[in-house]
């Protein structure tokens, strides 16, 4: 099990390499104004997707109301820091605990239904959940919330993607993630064994929700105006595709997802609707010829080719 | 105007509202019944009716019955060929990679769409002459009148085919099971493909009838509704015919009466509250039957 | 000996049909007793209402004197119940150590931080449960298929794993529903064995469901015999064979 923390200390220094050149790339002005945001995309978008992740891939409830997480974050963050002069790191953890409170009270019930039934209900309560924030004049209504201090840096986005990324895959890798797993392999087996499945459920859908909300609050502090319409039903569809795209189950797959799905989007911005329907089509191709999405549900770190790298036989 | 007669005005503009949500959601049913796939795509397919439509109307000047014909038949065509190319491949592909198929398939049309035809919406050009007629407490205006009646011959046309024609019977026995209908001889490829056909014609109609009643079209228009038709298939009971009628209705109703004494901004929000409250306490619908899973 | 489970008066009511009626049964401690009947006469629905997949619509259920009315399966298990499904219910997707693992839930007790720090108990307890699944896998003759895929193990493989999956929620009674099906007789002599081998081992009473005679009457100290939601007859297996009662329902017609 000293591997495990072996591990541990490898992933986090690399994380660290990682950090110090991108940094050192922002700096140096090396890269343009829009480049630079989209890199903190990429990490809210990462937290994102390994968040549903969490949810739809590991537990296998399919959830489709992630933007309406977010956007409570995304509130709760923007109204402590414009309206009560909060420090950021508080509303970055009132954020996660509000939105996973909140998702923790729409999952009790809603945990009932499965499949289908489960996705549209999420669906419906995302879009509550904005019809709602659109309909409270204290956090602008429809017109949006503006004048958020951009608090958000490249290293704010990096280490709570940091954090989140270490809490899940540890998270999954405990009790906990398999009581998850089991749920989404057979559900009535796993309440067999000792697992009360809703707990379960219920949990995961808290955490990721949670989460959501922190992606959200980071997302608010990066372009100084919340708007309703930024957490639509179609923004949940977007974290949906990069978890799937990534392979439902595989922490990598979420953050390849995440970061390749950004990347073609910012790529192909200047076209905006052909940059919807070729993004549909590299859907539809995907389904059709790697459904399981890029990594299936194989960690980057189980790959053969770095098992042998590493020479050890742990999982 | 006294509340009783607003009521009563709600009630109709809900009725022709609901008509079109039940024309959507006829076509979702179907579709799910079927192959149990929720077809987001299928707000869009209503979307490209109403293009069509419109196109007919403007450009080829035709009249407004042959517009919606012809739209019908090409949306359907539309409709089957979605099926083939996308969703066909993937039948015995897991639920999930349909759905994202689904998903997909609504974006590429929305947005090939708008590369076409500029996201600016369009005016659909007036087809009636402004005419309202009193039947005593209510208003009833030309286009509601025609919704109603386009309406109501669709779904008997529907009934029929559902009910009285090898078709339809083929269709029911595919929804019912259908490895045991393809051992009695039914080609569920083909039956599939026409369910998707006729799902489709009828979103188009509904797409045409919305451009006439709401005057403006365009490529987005299909989202909404098309969500809000699922709502009502849900409502009615997913899979059965009468039960997604009702549910269009129904839910109209409802959002007609929410925009009229309470606000139109929350109209979305009561279908989706609607939603949740009946997969909540009756998840098989108005109309539909408990099942449980074997153990 | 003392009992174990006693099921007293219980129904179960599927809308106006009686699956089960007036169902009573004890196993004591240590007891391995045989259920049969012709099918759909109630057995596997049985195993559900001992397991609260179902509650019953009348009667009680108790387990050590206590009753678990109103319990979901999962808080069942926790008491001591376990059991393997008649189709097959295995994590299809997972490793067998895994399935396994999952097994030892209820006896895992570090709580959110120590497993998202893995400090405190995380580490201790992960690796007991990871050396004894291992060492259940072996007694099922799996250690070295310890890391294969569950799905892609021979059929026999894949009963044996969900018994050995059962065993480590460490229950006092175990539940076998139909665990010879589809084994040749090979196989099913080696069950046999195993059985008798684990509810020594194991010191836990066994029910089981069979359709295989020799089997059930090679290895029940006691059986009991259902018939269209009823027990028709109860005894040793010298004396179920003697039965009429049973020997109608299973000919069928006269007798």
């Amino acid at each position: 099990m000293n591997a495990l923390r072996k591990a541990d200390l490898k992933a986090i220094i690399i994380s660290l390499v990682v950090f110090v050149v991108l940094q050192a790339l922002l700096s140096t002005n090396s890269l343009d104004a829009f480049w630079q945001l989209n890199i903190i995309l990429i990490c809210i978008n990462i937290i994102l997707s390994v968040s549903l992740n969490l949810i739809n891939g590991y537990t296998g409830q399919f959830s489709l109301g992630h933007a309406g997480f977010m956007a409570i974050g995304a509130y709760t963050g923007a109204v402590l820091s414009v309206n009560f002069h909060m420090p950021f790191i508080v509303s970055l953890i009132t954020s996660f605990v509000t939105a996973a409170i909140i998702g923790g009270l729409i999952g009790l019930p809603t945990m009932r239904l499965s499949g289908d039934y489960l996705a549209i209900a999420t669906l419906g309560l995302g879009e509550i959940i904005r019809i709602v924030i659109m309909n409270v004049n204290y956090v602008g209504g429809a017109a949006g919330f503006m004048g958020i201090p951009r608090h958000t840096n490249f290293a704010w986005a990096f280490f709570v993607m940091l954090f989140v990324l270490f809490f899940i895959k540890n998270y999954v890798n405990s009790s906990y993630g398999r009581a998850c797993v089991a749920i989404r392999e057979n559900e009535i087996a796993a309440e067999a064994m000792g697992v009360n499945t809703t707990k379960y459920k219920v949990l995961a859908f808290t955490i990721g929700a949670g989460f959501a909300g922190v992606a959200g609050c980071l997302f608010a502090h990066t372009f100084y105006i919340i708007h309703p319409s930024s957490f639509t039903f179609l923004a949940s569809f977007n974290y949906l595709i990069m978890v799937v795209m990534g392979g439902m189950g595989s922490i990598t797959g979420s953050i390849a997802g995440a970061f390749i799905l950004t990347t073609v989007s910012a790529l192909l911005s200047n076209w905006p609707e052909l940059r919807m329907s070729i993004y549909a089509l590299i859907l539809i191709a995907l389904m059709f010829y790697r459904p399981q999405g890029l990594f299936g549900n194989i960690e980057i770190t189980s790959l053969p080719v770095l098992k042998r790298f590493k020479g050890g036989k742990q999982k | 105007m006294g509340i009783m007669d607003q009521f009563l005005q709600q009630l109709i503009n809900g009725i022709s509202l609901g008509s079109i949500y039940a024309l959507i959601a006829l076509g979702y049913t179907m579709v799910y019944g079927i192959i149990k796939l929720i077809n987001f795509a299928h707000g869009d397919i209503y979307m490209v009716g109403a293009y069509i439509g419109f196109f007919c109307i403007t450009i080829l000047h035709w009249p407004v019955l042959p517009a919606l014909v012809a739209s019908m038949i090409l949306t359907g065509i539309l409709g089957m060929l979605v099926e083939r190319f996308a969703y066909r491949p993937l039948r015995s592909a897991p639920r999930i990679s349909v759905l994202i198929t689904a998903i997909g398939v609504s974006f590429f049309l929305e947005y090939t769409m708008m590369y076409f035809v500029t996201p600016q919406p369009r005016t659909f050009p007036s087809v009636l002459e402004d005419a309202a007629y009193h039947f005593g407490p209510f208003v009833v205006n030309n286009q509601q009148i025609m919704i109603f009646a386009i309406t109501i011959i669709l779904m008997a046309i529907l009934t029929y085919i559902v009910q009285y024609t090898k078709v339809g019977k083929a269709m029911r026995a595919v929804s019912f099971d259908t490895e045991t209908a393809q051992l009695m001889g039914i080609n569920a490829n083909r039956i599939i493909s026409v369910t998707f056909g006729i799902g489709s014609a009828l979103a188009a109609a509904a797409g045409v009838l919305v451009g006439i009643y709401y005057n403006s079209i365009d490529p987005l228009m299909g989202i909404m509704p098309g969500l809000k038709a699922f709502v009502a298939a849900v409502l009615g009971g997913i899979g059965i015919l009468p039960g997604a009628a009702a549910g269009g209705i129904i839910l109209g109703i409802i959002e007609a009466l929410v925009s009229g004494f309470i606000s139109s901004t929350f109209r979305d929000a009561a279908a989706f509250a609607i939603l949740i409250l009946v997969l909540l306490f009756k998840p098989s619908g108005l109309l539909g039957k408990n099942t449980n899973e074997k153990v | 000996m003392s009992v174990l489970l006693e099921a007293k008066n219980v129904s179960k009511m599927f809308g106006g049909l009686k699956a089960v009626s007036n169902f009573n049964m004890t196993i004591d401690k240590g007891e391995l007793v045989g259920l049969i009947g012709p099918n759909g006469a109630g057995k596997t629905t049985a195993f559900n209402l001992f397991t609260g997949v179902y509650q019953p619509t009348t009667g009680i259920i108790s387990l050590d004197g206590q009753s678990l009315a109103g319990m979901k399966p999962s808080q069942i298990t926790q008491r001591g119940i376990a059991r393997t499904f008649q189709n097959i219910r295995l994590f299809s997707e997972l490793t067998v150590l895994d399935n396994v693992k999952i097994a030892y839930h209820t006896h895992l007790n570090y709580n959110l931080i120590e497993a998202v720090l893995r400090v405190g108990r995380y580490m201790k307890q992960e690796r007991e449960i990871e050396d004894n699944g291992r060492e259940l896998l072996k007694i099922f003759k799996l250690e070295d298929k310890a890391g294969e895929i569950a799905k892609n193990l021979p059929y026999g493989a894949q009963r044996r794993l969900e018994i050995a999956r059962a065993l480590a929620t460490r229950p006092q009674l175990l539940l076998l529903d139909e665990p010879a099906a589809g084994m040749n007789p090979q196989e099913t002599k080696e069950l046999m064995d195993m059985i008798r081998w684990i509810r020594k081992d194991f010191a836990l009473s066994i029910l089981l469901i069979e359709h295989d005679m020799s089997l059930v009457m090679g290895i029940c100290e006691r059986i009991y015999v259902l018939e269209y939601g009823s027990i028709i007859a109860q005894g040793i297996p010298d004396e179920i064979k003697k039965n009429p009662e049973v020997i109608r329902a299973y000919l069928g017609g006269e007798a």
